[in-house]
């Protein structure tokens, strides 16, 4: 065991660079995540579909193993804009899922503990550490939603050839820009919930209960007040669209894409100005 | 500053440079809103102050480094050992990472928790949880260190162990430390410089180590026998003395004044001593002082 002399020392070695501190709070907290076992199965469980995806990508294309299994004049789905929606859907779910377990544990075990003033008489600001935990949900959702979803786009581009990579660019975009958006508002929404209640059991009840309620809410004013525009306040449903819109994907919606974009950015602005209000390094009672 | 409408530290003007300060007052007084001031925690309506000769308005991020705190209530994270706990305020301070593990056994063995730094802080007792957090205060190394309260709660043996890590502190000479309690004797047992704060405003500033110094110059005598004449021939001496009545005199003893000086006077007089004590001023009476002044009345 090391020895310590009882002493203390001032420090005037060199320091990190500002920008970077905010992946510290990442970087613990992900440490902690994976001490839980049911995170890491969960986490293997959400690649099993995209596992899948890749096996049918490569079972489409292999002529000779088709023939082997007498499946050679078998039609499969073409792997195109409805291909990666309907990816988008199911990882995008599972992605939600996630969120809903990690989310909570984020933020309300340092409101619980008082633990702002710690970070914020640092050299360390509100900002970085929304960001630092922010950064933890983006990376773990990365690694089920726009990552493999790329690695499927290469997979599929490498079997075809140069000329549908090409024309197919834009798949790649949607992709991921479809699914950082979603990362983006599911970890806003869950920060948010995790700031404004202490207790995690109830935060993440809260998270699934806005996407549920909000759902159910929705279709409630549609039939009672027969009108579309309930489908406002329901976030699956405006995400969709968005996709729809982004994998050139006919879904016949209710909203148009302006309004879903509104109602998105509208959310996220709600989002930060919650987060605003009570990540602050003392609690004002007044 | 204020909170809303409500003013909470107003026209304060005042120039610090002790090792050890002492921020007293009663509850209210703004001790506490004044540390988060200078934190950056709460914005100032007007004016300004310097930590180390940096605007806390528009240099917060070169004050941050230089300071630790220690906050009043508790905080901490719960499931966390000590060790990573400590770890991560150092790495969060601008310490490379392998530094402020190093550092972090380090202080956390100083504030004596060495034993238990592997522990959950979930785990640890209310004294051992203010360990923690001037541990966390302490692992950068910084050249201010701010206590709010670290007194608090904590039972007779643990508040001298806290007591006599700040005189230690002290004594090393490596930071300034800015110590906010409403408990007179822990600021008497570490401070040199007290300012006393009432309903937001200075109420009195006391340097107590130049106190302590002076009161060795104030010598109350208490004699039996015939004093006439005594104050005038102690006065002859260089004291500056007065009689209070009933064979009383108080004193000034003038720079390398020795006592047996007075006993001699008496001892020719054939005068009775039955008294002879300096002057002690305790913070207690500087406090219930400063608290007259200020309104008249407690």
């Amino acid at each position: 065991m090391a020895v310590y002399k009882r002493t203390y020392k001032t420090y005037s070695g060199p320091r990190t660079v500002p920008w970077s501190r905010f992946l510290i709070l990442t970087r613990y907290s992900y440490s902690r995540l994976f001490q839980s076992k049911f995170i890491v199965l969960f986490l293997s469980a959400c690649l099993f579909y995209p596992v899948g995806c890749l096996g049918f990508i490569y079972f489409s294309h292999n002529q000779e193993l088709l023939a082997l299994l007498s499946l050679g004049s078998a039609k499969f789905p073409a792997v195109d804009g409805r291909f990666f929606y309907t990816f988008c859907k199911i990882q995008g779910t599972l992605a939600y899922l996630l969120v809903a377990l990690v989310g909570p544990g984020l933020i309300s075990p340092d409101l619980a503990n008082g633990a702002f003033p710690l970070y914020f008489s640092r050299p360390f600001s509100r900002t970085e550490y929304v960001a630092g935990k922010m950064a933890l949900l983006v990376f773990l959702l990365s690694l089920i939603t726009w990552v493999p979803g790329l690695v499927l786009y290469s997979v599929q581009g490498g079997l075809e050839g140069w000329d549908w990579t090409r024309d197919n660019l834009w798949l790649g975009g949607a992709i991921f820009f479809g699914l950082l958006l979603w990362i983006v508002i599911l970890s806003l929404i869950a920060l948010a919930c995790s700031a404004w209640v202490k207790w995690k059991i109830a935060a993440g009840a809260l998270v699934l209960a806005i996407f549920f309620a909000g759902a159910g809410f929705g279709a409630a004013v549609n039939n009672v007040l027969r009108t579309q525009y309930g489908g406002l306040i329901s976030l699956n449903k405006i995400i969709y669209t968005i996709w729809g819109g982004l994998f050139r994907y006919d879904l016949g919606a209710e909203l148009s894409l302006g309004q879903a974009w509104f109602v998105l950015a509208l959310t996220c602005a709600i989002c930060v100005w919650l987060l605003a209000k009570r990540i602050r390094p003392i609690e004002v009672i007044k | 500053m204020r909170f809303g409408r409500r003013e909470i530290l107003k026209e304060l003007s005042i120039a610090l440079g002790g090792r050890t300060v002492g921020l007293l007052g009663p509850n209210g007084a703004g001790k506490s809103t004044l540390i988060q001031t200078l934190l950056g925690f709460c914005p100032v309506a007007s004016g300004t102050a310097r930590i180390f000769g940096h605007d806390i308005r528009r240099e917060l991020n070169k004050i941050r480094p230089l300071v630790g705190y220690m906050p009043e209530n508790d905080s901490f994270i719960a499931n966390m050992s000590a060790v990573s706990f400590v770890r991560m305020m150092g790495e969060l301070s601008g310490l490379p990472a392998g530094v402020a593990l190093e550092r972090a056994h380090e202080v956390l063995f100083y504030v004596g928790l060495g034993e238990a730094r592997y522990r959950q802080l979930g785990t640890y007792s209310l004294g051992m949880k203010q360990l923690a957090k001037l541990a966390q205060a302490l692992v950068h190394g910084p050249r201010l260190l701010i206590l709010d309260e670290p007194t608090n709660g904590l039972d007779p043996a643990a508040r001298q162990r806290m007591v006599r890590l700040i005189r230690e502190m002290k004594d090393a000479g490596e930071m300034h430390i800015l110590l906010c309690s409403h408990l007179l004797r822990d600021v008497e047992d570490t401070c040199e410089e007290v300012l006393i704060l009432k309903q937001g405003r200075i109420v009195h500033y006391s340097n107590l180590e130049e106190e302590r110094r002076a009161n060795k110059h104030f010598v109350e005598i208490e004699t039996a026998g015939d004093d006439a004449g005594l104050a005038e021939e102690l006065a002859g001496l260089g004291c500056s003395c007065k009689a209070t009545g009933a064979g009383r005199f108080r004193m000034v003893l003038p720079d390398g004044f020795e006592l047996r000086e007075i006993y001699r006077v008496a001892a020719r007089r054939d005068l009775q001593l039955r008294r002879l004590s300096h002057r002690r001023d305790t913070l207690e009476d500087i406090f219930l002082k400063a608290m007259e002044e200020a309104h008249g009345s407690l």
